[in-house]
């Protein structure tokens, strides 16, 4: 990220700013408290794909209050930029955004989707992707309210074991 | 999609983003190109579900009264139609395996359509409105004025 970007939430001032090792104990923690699964594994080598490195296509953010990180994080969104897979241009990709279920409804979500867009923008990525579960209608009417629409390609699967 | 369905949609979107006026079927009917009969049976049944309430006599009208960030598509069509299934088995202990695997096909394209419409709220509506007028909005402050010659 170039520079910390601020954004005014309700309350008082939101930091986003990318992610360091030191948020690793803070984001398992939210993220257990959302999903109700520690993953400890899975986040460290997020961190280390993600936070360390080609971060100059690889966005790890956290939102953050006023006093930093001392009172712990916000929320969370990760992305990255890929390309020609699929057929498809490299574009951003969005895989990962969390806000702490007792600060929704502030702006921290859509605070982190702009900084994101922001980061992508700068890397002079034009388009923005994610995927989400069908069933998923938090994530759906979230990413739906930010202008974002079906795109042109349609995820399909097929189960190699009966059962 | 059947047209009670648009219909309730567009007098929503409407109402919701003139939540301080009282506006009439015949206005609204005027600038969807639709009945105010046809357009007051459909406001009726949104008055049933809570969404508009009519205000009587003169420069009367009806108002909002749902939650414009909270109310979804889906929720408004199942006023109107049944949401649940696009294709019926007349009886599933008699289906023939080619109707099972049309049913599956509609079901499939039933499921997509039910968690988009879930997933897109009035206030989504309103804002991809907004964007597209500030879209045509800059396309015409941008666009070359009659009679301009054009740059070579």
């Amino acid at each position: 990220m170039s520079k910390n970007s601020e954004e005014k939430s309700p309350e008082n001032v939101l930091r986003i700013r990318r992610a360091t090792s030191d948020h690793l104990e803070q984001v398992v923690e939210l993220d257990a408290r959302i999903t109700g699964k520690s993953k400890l594994d899975y986040w460290q080598d997020i961190f280390e794909r993600y936070a360390a490195r080609r971060i100059d296509q690889r966005f790890f953010l956290i939102a953050e209050g006023p006093e930093g990180g001392d009172a712990g994080i916000f929320g969370l969104i990760v992305g990255e930029v890929r390309g020609w897979e699929f057929g498809s241009e490299p574009c951003g990709w969005i895989f990962a955004i969390s806000v702490d279920p007792d600060r929704r409804q502030q702006g921290i979500g859509e605070a982190l989707f702009k900084a994101m867009c922001d980061e992508f923008r700068q890397v002079g990525i034009k388009k923005v992707r994610t995927m989400v579960r069908r069933q998923n209608t938090l994530h759906m009417s979230f990413f739906r309210g930010e202008g974002m629409m079906a795109g042109p390609f349609i995820q399909l699967e097929k189960k190699l074991i009966d059962g | 999609m059947q047209q009670s369905s648009r219909l309730a949609i567009y007098a929503l979107i409407e109402l919701a983003s003139n939540p301080d006026s009282q506006i009439s079927a015949a206005e609204i009917g005027a600038k969807y190109r639709v009945s105010a009969h046809h357009l007051a049976k459909v406001l009726m049944t949104l008055g049933r579900a809570g969404l508009v309430q009519s205000v009587r006599g003169v420069g009367g009208g009806y108002t909002f009264t749902g939650n414009a960030k909270r109310l979804n598509l889906d929720e408004i069509i199942s006023l109107f139609q049944d949401t649940t299934t696009s294709c019926k088995l007349a009886d599933p202990s008699e289906a023939t395996d080619e109707e099972w695997v049309l049913f599956d096909v509609s079901n499939e394209i039933n499921d997509i359509a039910r968690s988009t419409y879930s997933s897109i709220t009035i206030q989504t509506l309103l804002k991809q409105v907004e964007r597209r007028q500030s879209a045509k909005s800059r396309a015409k402050e941008n666009a070359p004025e009659a009679g301009d010659l054009p740059v070579t």
